[in-house]
């Protein structure tokens, strides 16, 4: 890994240049002295997992968050800025994945929003709707610019987010997943328009889990982790496989150590048949073609990169989404589930990777936390036993080994660790047949990690089937019965215990190929 | 109340730390009793038992509805048709009571006819709200405010307009009866207090109305019916606000659409503010929301009973209103 | 393409009747159409009557306040906001304006405006930098205006003084038109110019539209919601100096429930009521609709063939407002998928 930036071909020629950036928020170092070095002209990638920090990065750059420490110099100058609006003025838009625009207001409005063009104080509509149509003409884009916003399909208000940049002089454009919810044609007029950019002297710094496309548009890249920046070359220099491995932090072919989780290694093929399957899955926006299967007592790990539609296709398991195609079967028959409560009621529990938003309810205890999703069993005539109630949360709670002062505290002052266990413990104390467990370990300290860990195995070795989605690697290696690979929302590749393998799984993740000639038919 | 005391005996304490560090129920019970204080020493005949029953009396209606709303805004909702509803239901009432058609012209019957139908007509009228608000997905400040604005209009068409007045003391036994000295709404208070901080507390329901106001899409995965307890919410709320209006008309033995439950909405969301229910919802409490509405009643017999105009009166608890709403706002700079 | 045309699809109005009349009806053709149905059937039913300059020019007149506090509730609602404050203010402004009325129509009704200018200021200063629900603090305001109507009419009705020019501002006509009405007419010339043509008005619409986007964009967030109400409140202010002109007389208990009015017709003239997107033009004919509506149930009423009370008018206006919301849901949500995306 190279210690310093590939060298500018003339220092007049770098545009920003990030330096020892950090941030700190309560309990957590986002930014650990983060670099990043964006040429004039350049299409710059940056990769990393989930909190590697490429966010932070992007917002400590437009003035979204302030930064804790480092230095940040934009065309020779330092700056700092204060409020994402001034970062624009100063020169660097950002298109949000969430198209932050007014879908009720026109296209033109849209683009010059707080700028509009004035004459004897009034708006000038010819105007400013000349210079709309001329600035899209410039992407080769013609529309009527007084329709509104909403009636533009996502790719052509991206369009217009990115007219708007340019509208601004913007030196520096960064966008944030752009191509997330966008078909192949409209990623084509995307990457057009990044050209464009690019030949009239606009940096463009492109945030992508697509690793085709960072090849396609980019130039150099930027890989994160952990806060840090681990390597910055140019893309031509490496392979999307040894970028999905620096994102990892693996090498390729590097022995594996063992036991770096607290997995024994699962040593079984698991023969039952399956009793959940789903089969060739498609919801907008995300899923094309997902397949998976479940089997009594294993472990499945879901794999793939960020993006590639794990979390869409559990929650399609678990009622909670509903697919736009494909078929459900439970037990052999069409899967009568609609709702996370049908789920329930069938025995399948679900841990969301976004704790705070779908886990914990913040200003309730641990007890009531614990006990939610079983409220039904606990209760007579709607009125909650509190003994039996009692009896449940001790149990799991000296089970699972929660470390709190007192199971009345509100679950919100609890370590990230003690909240998934507490939130397992929710699904637990109802002795499902199957977990889904998005990410259980993200943002966990080691310790508790290995607990989740064999907590896991031993529920899977009690006869309990868990789905696990994990971005660590180790994980799924190491704990998984069978591997199951999405990519790009397709289904790309299934792996028998026999067949996992690290670098196996990252080439199916970075690159699709299928090492295994029989991909199982579901 | 403990840590205001603890407080107090701690040496360097100034007045906005106090402030500050009390949560909003124990400030409004500070607030409340400092009043009471006030008006034991400067306000005639405070301490009497005649007044403590009339003040009883009149915070009772207020108690009865604000509970009703502490469980919607505890789910993070808002009803703003409560004065409506008690409108409806105070208009309904005396129309079935008076009636003289067949059964109905029986005491027996009629009665607790007028008593029950209106209650239930009321609760209906919630169940709409939560219908909108849960099929439509319409916010809830805009779902209540078609009966909030419209609902009282429905009142009036009832009864043409018109101040009906009757003499049925049967009927206004529950706004004027007096078993063993005890006002029957004052009882009826009582009785619904404990029930509700005890369906908060021990119920299923209760649960899942913070939960789903704690986390409403946590709550779904959880398992929670929203759809469900939401309508059950404004139920509650609408049947509470009938009964409410039912014991404003037997007050007055006459029923007048324009004054039944005027303004109740206001004192309802009010009581429950400042009894430290935040507006956002995921946390209530029914005993600080009994201790903001003996607040906001207290404030404005003390006006009352000090010679205060009714125009001023107004305008000194629609001051304490926004006081206590900008001090429950969340802490300025805390996103 | 199939994703995009799916996600056009959503938001396109021919996707079936429901979204199609709700689509039509908020781009402000289906009142205007409706208005000139229900101006039609009364010709038909009423005829000469109906027709008549006194009636067309009564109804006209009569409606002048309930537009003007359409107008300020307009921008409002725009904002994402509400005012319920309202009828409040044109009580409290009535009564002022009947009080200082010996002085001269001028300083009454400066005063009149002034009063609704400060309830303004005072919602739309503890709005914009308190960041209060709107519904609580003008809910608060509504006892507080009507508190301080009662106190300065001591609890009565005050007269209008009878030697005074008061009443010019009712009775005076410009050629054939009524001063209200030219008063109304001017207002909403000034709001049209102004939402269409400056930058305040666009930022208003910004800012129901996705208040997000409006921060990001560094629009003047807090300045554009204090003038709101501002606006709003001074035009109630204006509405219950007529009001006072027309009754001879500041009631501190008139204008109960004008707040259900004014969203009435503003809703039904197609703005939403989750902000960002309505005309101030379409407001006047969802004034005039109701107000021709309950005209022409006048009518009916002198024909005796049935006999629904001024009452039902309420729920009738409740109706509409229901209407509406539900028509209003549908596309609010389609949009609100269509920028989650």
């Amino acid at each position: 890994m190279s210690e310093h930036p590939p060298t500018p071909p003339g220092s007049q020629d770098v545009l920003l240049e990030m330096r020892d950036i950090v941030k700190v928020f309560p309990g957590v170092v986002a930014l650990d002295h983060a670099r990043l070095t964006v040429m004039k002209g350049e299409v710059h990638a940056i990769v990393g997992q989930n909190g590697a920090g490429k966010s932070t990065l992007m917002k400590v750059l437009n003035g979204a968050y302030r930064k804790d420490g480092g230095t940040i110099v934009l065309d020779g100058r330092e700056v700092d800025f204060i409020t994402p609006h001034q970062a624009q003025v100063g020169g660097i838009s950002t298109i949000y994945q969430e198209i932050n625009l007014v879908p009720f207001r026109s296209v033109a409005e849209n683009i010059f929003m707080g700028r509009e063009p004035r004459r004897f104080g009034l708006i000038d509509w010819p105007r400013m709707n000349r210079e709309a149509r001329e600035i899209l003409a410039h992407f080769g884009i013609q529309l009527d610019v007084k329709q509104p916003l909403l009636n533009l399909n996502v790719a052509l208000q991206q369009m217009v987010a990115i007219a708007r940049a340019v509208s601004f002089g913007s030196k520096l454009v960064i966008m944030d997943e752009p191509t997330s919810s966008l078909d192949e044609r409209e990623v084509a007029t995307l990457f057009d328009a990044i050209h464009r950019l690019k030949a009239s002297g606009v940096s463009v710094i492109y945030i992508s889990h697509r690793l085709d496309e960072l090849h396609e548009v980019g130039d150099n890249i930027t890989i994160m982790r952990d806060g840090q920046t681990i390597e910055e070359t140019s893309l031509a220099s490496v392979s999307k496989l040894e970028i999905v491995a620096r994102m990892l932090g693996k090498n390729i072919g590097e022995l594996r150590r063992e036991g770096t989780t607290g997995f024994a290694e699962r040593k079984v093929d698991i023969e039952s048949a399956p009793f959940y399957r789903a089969a060739h899955i498609e919801a907008e926006p995300v899923l094309r073609d997902a397949s998976v299967e479940l089997r009594k007592g294993e472990i499945l790990g879901l794999s793939g990169l960020l993006g590639s539609g794990r979390t869409e296709l559990a929650r399609i398991l678990f009622g909670a989404d509903k697919p736009d195609q494909g078929s459900l079967t439970l037990d052999g028959k069409p899967s009568p589930i609609a709702s996370p409560r049908d789920a329930i009621r069938e025995g399948i529990g679900y841990c969301s990777e976004d704790r705070k938003a779908e886990g914990i309810i913040p200003e309730m205890s641990v007890r009531e936390n614990l006990t939610l999703a079983a409220l039904p069993t606990l209760t007579k005539n709607g009125i909650i036993d509190p003994n039996e109630q009692q009896a449940i949360v001790d149990r799991f709670v000296a089970l699972l080994s929660i470390k709190t002062s007192d199971v009345e505290q509100p679950i919100s002052q609890l370590s990230g660790g003690n909240q998934q266990k507490v939130l397992l413990a929710r699904w637990l104390c109802l002795n499902p047949r199957l977990l889904l467990l998005d990410e259980p370990t993200r943002g966990i300290d080691v310790g508790a990690k290995a607990e989740i860990h064999h907590l896991i195995e031993t529920l899977a070795d009690e006869g309990m089937s868990v789905l696990m989605i994990t971005s660590e690697i180790e994980e799924i290696v190491e704990g998984s019965n069978r591997v199951t690979v999405l990519r790009d929302g397709q289904t790309v590749a299934e792996f028998d215990r026999a067949q996992i393998g690290q670098d196996a799984i990252i080439a199916a993740m970075a690159e699709g190929s299928d090492p295994m000639p029989d991909t199982v038919e579901v | 109340m403990s840590s205001v005391t603890s407080q107090l005996s701690s040496r360097s304490l100034s007045l906005t730390d106090l402030v500050r560090k009390s949560s909003q129920t124990e400030r409004a019970l500070f607030a409340l009793i400092v009043l009471s204080l006030y008006n034991a020493f400067f306000t005639t005949n405070f301490l009497t038992v005649a007044t403590l029953r009339v003040n009883l009396t009149q915070v009772a209606t207020i108690v009865i509805v604000a509970v009703g709303m502490t469980f919607v805004i505890g789910s993070g909702g808002i009803d703003l048709s409560v004065g409506a509803l008690m409108a409806i239901s105070g208009a309904l009432a005396p129309k079935i009571f008076t009636s003289q058609w067949g059964p109905l012209s029986n005491e027996w019957i009629g009665i607790p006819l007028a008593i029950v139908i209106p209650v239930l007509v009321a609760g209906a009228f919630g169940y709409f709200n939560g219908y909108l608000i849960t099929k439509f997905s319409i916010q809830p400040i805009i779902a209540t405010l078609v009966l909030f604005l419209g609902g009282r209009g429905i009142a009036k068409a009832l009864s043409d307009g018109n101040l009906v007045e009757f003499n049925t003391p049967h009927f206004s036994y529950i706004g004027r009866g007096r078993p063993l000295g005890v006002p029957v709404q004052v009882i009826l208070m009582i009785v619904i207090v404990i029930v509700a901080v005890w369906a908060l507390r021990s119920t299923t329901f209760g649960r899942y109305v913070l939960a789903i106001g704690g986390n409403e899409r946590a709550a779904e995965l959880a398992g929670v019916p929203v759809t469900r307890v939401k309508r059950q919410i404004y139920v509650l709320c609408g049947l509470l606000a009938g009964l409410a209006g039912l014991i404003v008309v037997a007050i007055n033995t006459s029923s007048d659409p324009y004054q039944v439950g005027d303004g109740m909405e206001l004192d309802a969301i009010a009581a429950v503010a400042v009894g430290g229910t935040p507006l956002t919802g995921g946390h209530a409490t029914v005993a600080g929301t009994v201790i903001g509405a003996f607040f906001i009643h207290q404030v404005r017999y003390t006006l009352i009973s000090h010679g205060v105009p009714d125009g001023t009166t107004r305008m000194v608890i629609a001051a304490a209103i926004l006081v206590a709403v900008l001090l429950q706002r969340p802490k300025a700079g805390w996103r | 393409m199939e994703a995009g045309e799916l996600r056009q699809n959503a938001v396109d109005p021919s996707q079936n009747a429901y979204t199609r009349i709700a689509g039509a009806w908020l781009r402000g053709q289906g009142v205007l159409i409706a208005l000139i149905l229900v101006f039609l059937f009364g010709v038909w039913r009423y005829g000469d009557k109906f027709t008549s300059d006194f009636n067309l020019w009564t109804l006209a007149k009569n409606n002048t306040y309930f537009a003007l506090i359409a107008l300020g509730m307009t921008f409002v609602i725009m904002t994402g906001g509400i005012d319920l404050s309202v009828g409040a203010v044109v009580a409290l402004s009535a009564v002022t304006a009947a009080r200082l009325s010996p002085h001269g129509l001028w300083i009454a009704l400066s005063a009149a405006i002034a009063v609704g200018l400060i309830v303004g200021v005072i919602n739309g200063g503890i709005i914009s930098i308190f960041k209060v629900q709107p519904f609580i603090v003008t809910l608060a305001l509504l006892l507080g205006a009507r508190g301080a109507a009662l106190n300065l009419s001591n609890n009565a009705s005050v007269s209008v003084d009878y030697a005074s020019n008061y009443k010019d501002l009712w009775n005076t006509t410009i050629g054939v038109v009524p001063l209200p009405v030219v008063i109304v007419i001017v207002a909403y010339l000034l709001g049209s110019v102004m939402l269409n043509l400056t930058r305040f008005g666009r930022h208003i619409l910004a800012i129901g539209g996705n208040e997000e986007a409006a921060r990001l964009a560094g629009l003047p967030l807090n300045r554009t919601l204090f003038f709101v109400y501002l606006l709003s409140g001074g035009l109630a202010g204006l509405a219950g100096a007529l009001l006072a002109a027309q009754g001879n007389t500041g009631s501190p208990i008139a204008a109960v429930g004008w707040e259900l009015t004014a969203i009435a017709a503003v809703v039904v003239g197609g703005t939403l009521l989750t902000g960002g997107r309505g005309s101030v033009w379409t407001t006047l004919v969802g004034v005039l609709l109701l107000g021709l509506i309950f005209n022409e149930l006048n009518f009916e009423r002198g024909k005796g063939i049935f006999d629904l009370t001024q009452y039902w008018e309420e729920v009738i206006r409740g109706l509409f407002l229901l209407i509406v919301i539900i028509l209003q849901s549908r596309l609010t949500n389609t949009a609100r998928v269509t920028r989650s995306m």
